[in-house]
């Protein structure tokens, strides 16, 4: 992408706009939110102003066209990931929920005592404390893939965690605090062999790289709207039909029902098994729009413009004396994590929020791996499209400035 | 001295720097300078653990006063802790029990008191003002 199209693009974020402490706003925090273009936030307005209405089984015009634009939704969200069936796409509240609902309802449907999980030791909270929450629950085993100096997951070690009472392998596509780009094309190949399900948290991964879930064979795969410049509140659990239709449902309520009677009630068939209550069917909406924007600029030009301002800033943070980044494998995705000195990172984060730069700092829950790595925590460096080479320079000038005064 | 007279000390040191840049300099020599807490009082019981940084508190009573010592992993959270120190140790439980500490908002440090921050300063100044209490149950029985 050239120049003239970035600033197009910068055109679309009014927030880019904004100054902090009366300097110009640099955002490096994309790893936790992105920012939204306008085309999402009017989708939302559009969508409260001209089509609200509560969907499904509404008989008149505008219950009818508020139903269509969150069935259209679910359609677009499949094609985005390419999955099979649109009835495979379950709208959750987030990848937490997504998360929480699959270790509930296969936890209920497949796991018993003695049965296993496998995670990997650098996944964020929220995709290990549902498991062990399942463990807890069932007197079930929590298994932690390991991974090597630069950030990689040791798929040796991987493949001998896995054994009879393996039930279900959950990592990460990309890690949020070391960039890594984990195999899990092969982890899934390998989980696949013994028969051993496996879920991708593809949080950090779908506003970034292009995802198949076929090609993948995932068997599920969960990602947040509010991550790839959609709304908060609302996220996605793709799951392949065979198993999602013998998982009991998460939640009780309205819409997952068929028929109801005190003495028994039926479920509905997918996905609207699995959403209870009236949907977000604004946020879905708005979800769409947002997936298309990024379809429209093209998700392989994303990615390669986003490893070009990786690639430099890497580069230009290793000019800084006690510079270590941590994570350095070698499918790394747009996030730099690192550490300057002896120097605490809270206190190079508030100096650079005092000049306009919006930095992550701590253990970016994800606990246990920073524990691993024999670490306070990082400063975070996570960018998206609308960043600069040139926001890149300033934050370095910043870097330095702040390094200076806290050395 | 009073704890607000301490407070106001504070108030005008910080005063005389127009720009954040220098009032943040100050912060970090208050830190650096703040004698470090030996080992043994590191110790679990005396952490407090924010989210993004964490806080060692030790306080004894002495003659009837409560003596603070602090540390922070954070160089600019243990200048906050240098300044909380300054003002807060070697009183009374009463006196400290009654103070409203209005200093850190006029030097315009407020935002890292505020529990969104989570560096485990707020956590702290409760725990200044509960060894105080708890110190007062111990002078007010003898």
């Amino acid at each position: 992408m050239d120049k003239q199209q970035i600033e197009n693009i910068r055109k679309d974020f009014p927030i880019l706009e904004e100054k902090i402490y009366n300097k110009d706003l640099i955002y490096f925090d994309n790893g936790a939110t992105t920012q939204k273009p306008r085309c999402v936030v009017e989708k939302i307005e559009q969508a409260y102003y001209h089509l609200n209405a509560n969907i499904h089984r509404g008989v008149h015009f505008l219950s009818q066209k508020a139903t269509e634009a969150h069935e259209d939704a679910r359609t677009t969200v499949a094609e985005f990931l390419h999955a099979a069936k649109r009835e495979e796409i379950i709208f959750t509240r987030g990848t937490t929920e997504a998360i929480n609902l699959v270790a509930y309802s296969f936890g209920e449907a497949f796991c018993k005592a003695g049965d296993e999980i496998i995670v990997s030791v650098l996944e964020h909270h929220s995709n290990i404390v549902p498991w062990q929450m399942l463990c807890e629950r069932k007197g079930m085993k929590l298994q932690v893939i390991p991974m090597n100096e630069s950030g990689e997951l040791n798929v040796e070690a991987y493949k001998a965690l896995i054994n009879e009472h393996t039930k279900l392998v959950s990592v990460a596509h990309v890690s949020n605090v070391l960039g890594t780009v984990n195999p899990v094309a092969e982890i899934i190949k390998i989980a696949h062999q013994s028969n051993v399900l496996v879920l991708i948290d593809g949080a950090q991964a779908v506003p970034h790289i292009p995802v198949n879930v076929v090609e993948l064979d995932a068997d599920f795969y969960v990602f947040s709207a509010h991550k790839i410049y959609g709304p908060t509140g609302i996220g996605v659990l793709y799951g392949k039909e065979t198993w999602l239709n013998q998982m009991p449902p998460y939640q009780g309520g309205g819409e997952m029902i068929a028929t109801v009677s005190f003495e028994k009630t039926t479920y509905n068939e997918l996905p609207f098994k699995f959403e209870a209550g009236t949907p977000d069917y604004v946020g879905s909406t708005a979800l769409a729009e947002a997936l298309r924007y990024v379809q429209n600029i093209g998700i392989e030009n994303i990615a390669a413009y986003e490893h070009e301002l990786t690639t430099y800033a890497t580069q230009r943070l290793l000019e800084i004396e006690g510079m270590r980044i941590i994570g350095t494998a070698k499918e790394k995705s747009a996030v730099i994590s690192f550490l300057v000195g002896n120097i605490h990172p809270y206190d190079i984060g508030m100096l650079l929020d005092k000049l306009g730069i919006a930095v992550r700092t701590g253990h970016h829950c994800a606990q246990p791996l920073i524990d691993s790595l024999g670490i306070l925590g990082t400063v975070r460096a996570s960018f998206a499209f609308y960043n600069t080479k040139e926001e890149i320079d300033i934050f370095i000038t910043a870097l330095k400035k702040v390094v200076q005064m806290l050395e | 001295m009073t704890i607000n007279a301490l407070q106001d000390n504070i108030i005008e040191e910080f005063e005389q720097f127009e720009d954040w840049m220098d009032k943040y300099s100050l912060l970090i020599d208050l830190g650096n300078s703040l004698e470090p807490l030996a080992n043994e009082d590191k110790k679990q019981q005396n952490i407090i653990e924010g989210c993004q940084s964490r806080v060692w508190l030790h306080a004894e009573l002495k003659d009837g006063l409560v003596i603070y010592r602090g540390e922070s992993d954070a160089v600019l959270v243990k200048g906050i802790v240098s300044l909380l120190i300054q003002v807060l140790t070697a009183h009374t439980p009463d006196e400290i029990i009654n103070t409203e500490l209005y200093f850190i908002e006029k030097i315009g440090l407020r935002e890292h008191l505020s529990p969104t921050r989570s560096n485990g300063l707020l956590a702290m100044v409760k725990q200044m003002k509960m060894y105080a209490l708890a110190y007062k149950t111990v002078t007010d029985k003898q």
